[in-house]
């Protein structure tokens, strides 16, 4: 078991590295200078050197790197090129503001899967089951600024109790953030609800038709209990794994939503870097959600022991 | 949605035992399934709609007409028109073609290449295989998006560098999928006949491997062309991918979103033209993996 988690664990930081690599590699190495592509091909050739003794662009690619992973090991992500800050208090402030909503999107869309999923693996090919599958065939079928979108006209035009837009720059206090932050949570929420409503469903009829479900069932007890007792711990079991992939998915889906709203967490910094070709910024983001998918990976096995204790002797695997 | 499970999926499958034409099975499977069925209709009505385009409407989806700006619904213009007096249902007639191209191209390279890889690798074995799951994890710990960006920032926009950033994002997944089963394939009898035999690994590839592993590779066909179609149409909303005034789905929500309690129609119309042709590929994808007993969802990748 400890055996496990440390090869997990190696894995893990394995996969964060070569992640950390491919990013600098199609960033910082690719041919060309990238201090003209930074500036544009009319920047005077004074402000290309400057940029390209800032960005040490005299060093090999390799040195650049190891130098760029020392520093971000120690929690130094460099200077935002179009800002001046430092990278990593910026991250850390967009970071805070993302989680605000990210946590309330996870929780919500956990929470509104589980019940219907649930609901619709019940009622198998009823009225039910009917409408919500296709409910979420539809939303799997729309990409994130729809759903923002139509959440505006719905909870911002037509009946207006949120703001459609954020209008708050990042060091805003967590209080003047509030109103604005339940439209993207609700958006990203849905957007997740979505994937997670059909593998739930398809988990609880695999589920109930098991034979220790029937035998609780044939013991008589009463439908609640058999479903919250029996059924359900172990239908959640094979979908953590695709609950952990969907979040860290998210990280992709904030960056839609976040623009969508002008939220100013990560999503926007990113869209910002972007345009801005701010290339330690993006780099940081990169390693940054490297960072998220394999730790919610690393999540999903652990939760996946912890559910079944077959996989505690480490004969899995 | 579910009560065309089909119930003869076993008569398909077991087709895995001799040479069969690929086609014919994906044929077979979309006409047992109605899901697959109406899916692949509902693509089919938007490839059309997209070739054709210029013959439907009167109007151009590029001139501008600022006497006619921010219209409603009307006899002149059913759809009315955005801020610059462009008739919204020209435009969303016009507005599928780049997100269709992208989409197509990027998705045939990508399963095509994601298949090749997967199949060697599981052929393989050994060094060359550990290497490419390593290489694969890697990519896939960015989220598509972020690596989408990160191409563009590097490369620019533009419709070959946003297919050619569609394909290298979601070659991984395929490679993934497609070597999880050429690995139950690579242990069969005639494969190890076809080795015995001293047949080249190209040849065992692709006569003993790949015609059973088509089932596969056509659902995720399917499935990655919805994925690249959202994908294309957040980039093009996010303003990396079609260019003003390119008439396109997402970069017509994006135009329009601020005009929204004026004319609300200028968004809805690109929104519903785009949910229903990513609908159609994901019904195709229901309809095909249910019908040859592919578990679509309990997979480990996106």
């Amino acid at each position: 078991m400890a055996l496990f988690v440390l090869r997990r664990l190696g894995a893990m930081v394995l996969t964060i590295i070569l992640a950390s690599l491919l990013v600098f590699v199609a960033l910082q190495a690719l041919p060309g200078d990238v201090a003209t592509q930074v500036l544009g091909r009319d920047a005077t050739p004074d402000a290309v050197q400057a940029l390209r003794d800032q960005l040490d662009l005299d060093q090999p690619a390799w040195r650049r790197y190891a130098e760029w992973v020392g520093g971000a090991i120690q929690g130094d992500f460099g200077t935002s090129l179009a800002s001046g800050e430092n990278v990593g208090s910026t991250l850390g402030l967009h970071l805070r503001n993302t989680l605000l909503i990210a946590v309330i999107a996870i929780v919500g869309g956990l929470v509104l899967s589980l019940v219907l999923g649930v609901v619709a693996g019940l009622y198998r090919d009823r009225w039910p089951d009917h409408l919500i599958s296709g409910a979420s065939l539809v939303g799997m079928s729309v990409p994130e600024f729809v759903v923002a979108t139509l959440l505006v006209l719905l909870f911002s035009v037509t009946i207006p109790v949120f703001p459609a837009v954020v209008l708050d720059d990042a060091d805003a206090t967590i209080g003047q953030l509030l109103p604005g932050i339940w439209l993207p949570a609700l958006a990203l929420s849905i957007a997740l609800a979505a994937y997670v409503v059909r593998m739930m469903r398809t988990s609880v009829i695999d589920v109930m038709a098991s034979e220790y479900v029937q035998t609780a069932r044939l013991r008589g007890l009463g439908t609640g209990r058999v479903v919250l007792r029996h059924a359900l711990p172990n239908a959640v079991l094979p979908t953590l794994n695709v609950i952990a992939l969907n979040i860290a998915w998210l990280v992709g889906g904030v960056v839609v939503v976040e623009t969508v709203f002008n939220y100013p967490g990560i999503g926007t910094l990113m869209i910002d870097a972007v345009y801005d070709r701010d290339l330690p910024v993006l780099q940081a983001i990169a390693v940054l959600s490297a960072v998220v998918y394999a730790l919610c990976n690393l999540a999903a096995d652990l939760a996946a022991i912890a559910l079944n204790p077959r996989l505690r002797r480490g004969v899995a695997r | 949605m579910d009560g065309d499970v089909v119930r003869d999926s076993d008569v398909v499958r077991d087709s895995n035992d001799g040479r069969h034409s690929a086609v014919r099975d994906v044929w077979t499977a979309v006409r047992a399934s109605r899901a697959a069925t109406v899916g692949l209709a509902l693509v089919a009505l938007h490839v059309l709609v997209a070739l054709v385009a210029p013959l439907l409407t009167g109007y151009s989806p590029t001139a501008n007409d600022p006497q006619q700006a921010l219209a409603g619904m009307g006899w002149d213009h059913i759809a009315g028109t955005d801020q610059y007096g462009r008739d919204v249902l020209t435009r969303v007639l016009h507005g599928g073609r780049f997100a269709l191209v992208v989409c197509a191209l990027s998705t045939v390279a990508a399963v095509g290449l994601g298949t090749l890889v997967g199949c060697v690798a599981a052929l393989r074995g050994g060094w060359v295989d550990n290497l490419v799951m390593r290489l694969v994890d890697s990519v896939l710990a960015v989220p598509a998006i972020l690596a989408l960006l990160v191409v563009v920032t590097a490369l620019g926009t533009g419709t070959w560098v946003v297919v050619a950033a569609i394909t290298v994002v979601y070659v991984p997944g395929v490679v993934r999928v497609v070597r999880a089963a050429a690995q139950n394939i690579v242990p069969l009898e005639y494969v190890t006949a076809a080795r015995a035999r001293g047949e080249r690994r190209w040849s065992i590839l692709r006569r003993e491997v790949l015609p059973n592993i088509a089932d596969v590779v056509a659902v995720e066909l399917a499935m990655r062309a919805s994925w690249a179609a959202l994908l294309v149409s957040s980039l093009s909303f996010l303003g990396f991918g079609a260019n003003p005034p390119t008439p396109d789905w997402g970069l017509m929500v994006a135009e329009n979103r601020t005009a929204l309690t004026v004319v609300p129609m200028a968004t809805l119309a690109p929104i519903i033209a785009l949910a229903t042709f990513v609908v159609g590929l994901n019904l195709a994808a229901d309809g095909l993996s249910k019908a040859w007993g592919i578990d679509r969802f309990r997979r480990s990748d996106r």
